[in-house]
């Protein structure tokens, strides 16, 4: 085939869209629009590089910061939302044999949460909105820097996504629970007390011979678990935005509300009680259950001591709840108690949790060699490794002594937040796009292995090395979220700007391949509607 | 007593030397895990002994840090500690209010208190080389206090530490502050 034929048709013509089940087209779309938005995120992070390096005309200071306050959010919601939510509402049916509960529910998932984050992006680029995401009351409010109708469009854009995801929430314990047309009747409150961890919890304190079976799959109740905190935190995202609505609204009919009425750092615990159900709740859940996931599947082995994994979702899960503090250790009115125990104390639980998902996908790797280095197990190893580096970063941030000179400096956002992202989180959902994509394309053959092969390393040592002089800078005493003009860190953030060049080419190379896997007119195929049953997920045979 | 440069040096060695051990301990598996099978699997006891391995590394690192980092304590008791010197700071529309250079003698205890009449700020003291002697949060309608020992000489700018919307990386007072007295040099 000539490279014009590939593009079009795609490797060997082995990807024909029209065989494809709703469900898996789906899937896919879930997949190619939260990698359209890695790649809003990656190049506005390239673009932020480059200003870091030398400020430039193009871009002025409001410019750069409605970059900086979307750039976050587009990568979360836009990208890792879709890309995972699309991977669960496909493998919670696949793994429970039984068709989604609602196939409808699941597409207004898709385009609420890809139309929500085109809102506020479209906003921030338009009017430069920038409060950042962290929101810090009353920077949110504050119509000297910002226009209310500015910030009601960003809102609302931030509401659909929220809409989009607890339609998510409750499409996955639905689907978990309920007994499809003409099936016998399945237990739905033990399926879900064993989804959330209960009957795991009961067994504990019941003799050997009495403990109950668990229903559900590992990765489904991770899935679970994490939907809790996911849920949870849509819901505290939801409320915080109604209050900054009431603001704007009152500020756009001419009555500017007192801003004191609402204290600041109360505020801000609640703020981030409810981020951190994502960050140190959900996104650790749901990371440590595709590990598991991908290690079953790679090995075709029961995992490594399954029932402590169970444990440690369920710890990490109560781990989420009451960890928001380290994020306030900064605050001298914060309660010191709340400092040591919520962020010292609990926060270093978190080592533990991840340490020993860690472990135990090494071990059931490690029962089944000889193993073959695929595509899906050398991306899963860097995910891992990835959190290795990121989840020490973190704790040793969130200590008292060290906190008062790491706070808020490239340390923060390097090491800990871009290496447990993009390395750790990205890597391991390549990891799983990687591995899925025969399942959901019918077997679409891979256009280059060398491509996927850059596409690693370029990634991995992008990723790494991009955290690594971020993190140097910081201990140097650069800032986040500010912009030096005199070139005061140039060496590192020339560095991290040729690191994350690396990414943007890692990203360019994986893009290209699988546009050369399935051809354009397969990506076209996609969207177009599947005459197939939607309550088959894959076709039979 | 130990300087803040000196705690980020020591942290940047061991950090240093625990991503290279990571990266070691990950590459070997990945070359071993693709060899022929040689012994079993994992005994369990393998499991529990990292197990306690990650307890003892979570809590030993805030125990030897309060017991190492000379301003863990310091800021911990604040509250009941009497300071050598005290500067009231208040913020307010992207501006710290100052008088003139804070200046403080040699290894005197030195408590600043910062307000902020509305926004979120930052309160940092940056070495002249622009790396960070100290910072903490100014929350609006808080009193944000810390305290802290000056044991060498130097000259010290004033910078927000916090995002307070796109005027905020304004926010830096050069010279703010000057440290006399001392042998030692920042």
């Amino acid at each position: 085939m000539t490279f014009t034929q590939t593009l079009l048709d795609g490797n060997k013509k082995s990807f024909r869209p029209n065989t494809l089940t709703p469900m898996q087209k789906l899937t896919l779309r879930f997949v190619i629009v939260g990698l359209v938005f890695y790649g809003f995120a990656a190049i506005e992070g390239m673009i932020m590089r480059l200003y870091q390096i030398e400020p430039f005309s193009l871009l002025g200071a409001k410019q750069y910061f409605g970059i900086l306050t979307a750039h976050p959010l587009v990568g979360i919601f836009g990208s890792t939302y879709l890309l995972v939510f699309g991977a669960f509402l496909f493998l919670v049916p696949f793994l429970m044999k039984k068709p989604l509960w609602s196939f409808r529910l699941a597409n207004w998932t898709l385009w609420l949460i890809g139309g929500g984050t085109l809102v506020f992006w479209l906003d921030g680029f338009i009017s430069h909105y920038a409060p950042l995401y962290t929101l810090y009351w009353p920077l949110p409010a504050d119509f000297d820097q910002f226009h209310p109708l500015s910030g009601a469009i960003f809102i609302a854009g931030i509401a659909l996504i929220m809409v989009g995801t607890l339609f998510f929430v409750l499409n996955v314990f639905k689907t978990i629970t309920y007994t499809p047309a003409g099936a016998e009747r399945q237990p739905a409150r033990a399926l879900l007390a064993s989804a959330l961890g209960f009957t795991g919890m009961a067994n504990l304190f019941r003799r050997k011979e009495r403990r109950k079976a668990h229903l559900v799959d590992l990765p489904v109740a991770a899935i679970a678990r994490g939907s809790v905190d996911t849920a949870l935190n849509a819901l505290v995202i939801t409320f915080t935005g109604v209050l900054i609505l009431v603001y704007m609204v009152a500020e756009l009919f001419g009555t500017s509300l007192k801003d004191t009425a609402i204290d600041a750092l109360l505020y801000k615990n609640w703020f981030w009680w409810g981020l951190d159900l994502i960050a140190d709740g959900m996104v650790l859940i749901f990371v440590a259950g595709t590990w598991y996931l991908l290690a079953m599947l790679i090995t075709g082995k029961p995992l490594f001591m399954q029932n402590i994994a169970r444990a440690a979702l369920l710890v990490e899960l109560v781990v989420s709840w009451t960890v928001w503090s380290h994020h306030l250790m900064s605050d001298q009115a914060q309660p010191e108690f709340l400092k040591i125990i919520s962020g010292e104390a609990v926060t270093a639980f978190e080592l533990v949790t991840q340490g020993l998902a860690f472990f135990i996908v090494l071990a059931t790797l490690w029962s089944a060699r000889p193993l073959k280095m695929t595509n899906e197990l050398k991306f899963l190893l860097g995910g891992m490794l990835g959190f290795a580096l990121a989840v020490p970063a973190g704790i040793i941030q969130a200590d008292l002594g060290l906190n008062r000179i790491l706070h808020n400096t490239q340390w923060v956002i390097g090491p800990h937040v871009h290496v447990a992202i993009l390395v750790g989180l990205t890597m391991t959902l390549y990891s799983a796009v990687y591995k899925l994509l025969p399942i959901l394309t019918n077997g679409a053959k891979l256009y280059s292995q060398k491509l996927a092969s850059f596409h690693f390393w370029a990634h991995l040592v992008g990723g790494v090395g991009m955290g690594a002089f971020m993190g140097m800078a910081g201990l140097k005493g650069m800032l986040r979220r500010t912009i030096y003009f005199d070139g005061e860190f140039l060496p590192y953030m020339i560095l991290a700007a040729v690191s994350g060049a690396l990414l943007l080419a890692a990203f360019a190379a994986f893009l290209f391949n699988i546009v050369m896997t399935v051809g354009l007119k397969g990506a076209l195929g996609i969207f177009k509607r599947s005459d197939l049953d939607p309550k088959v997920l894959v076709p039979e045979g | 007593m130990v300087d803040s440069g000196t705690v980020l040096w020591g942290q940047a060695i061991a950090y240093t030397i625990y991503v290279i051990g990571a990266m070691t301990v990950v590459g070997w598996f990945a070359y071993r895990v693709t060899r022929a099978k040689e012994g079993g699997g994992v005994p369990p006891a393998l499991f529990w002994a990292f197990f306690v391995i990650l307890i003892v590394s979570g809590v030993a690192l805030h125990i030897v840090s309060y017991n190492t980092i000379p301003w863990s304590p310091i800021d911990t008791h604040r509250a009941g500690m009497e300071a050598d010197k005290t500067f009231a700071i208040s913020v307010a529309d992207h501006e710290f209010q100052l008088d003139g250079p804070l200046e403080i003698d040699c290894n005197d205890l030195v408590r600043f208190e910062v307000t902020s009449d509305d926004l979120t700020y930052g309160f940092g003291l940056f070495r002249e080389d622009e790396s960070m002697l100290f910072q903490m949060q100014v929350v609006p309608g808080h009193m944000n206090d810390v305290l802290w020992e000056f044991t060498k000489n130097g000259t010290y700018s004033i910078r927000s530490t916090e995002y307070s919307g796109p005027r905020g990386y304004q926010m830096v007072v050069e010279d703010a502050v000057r440290v006399t007295g001392c042998t030692a040099e920042a």
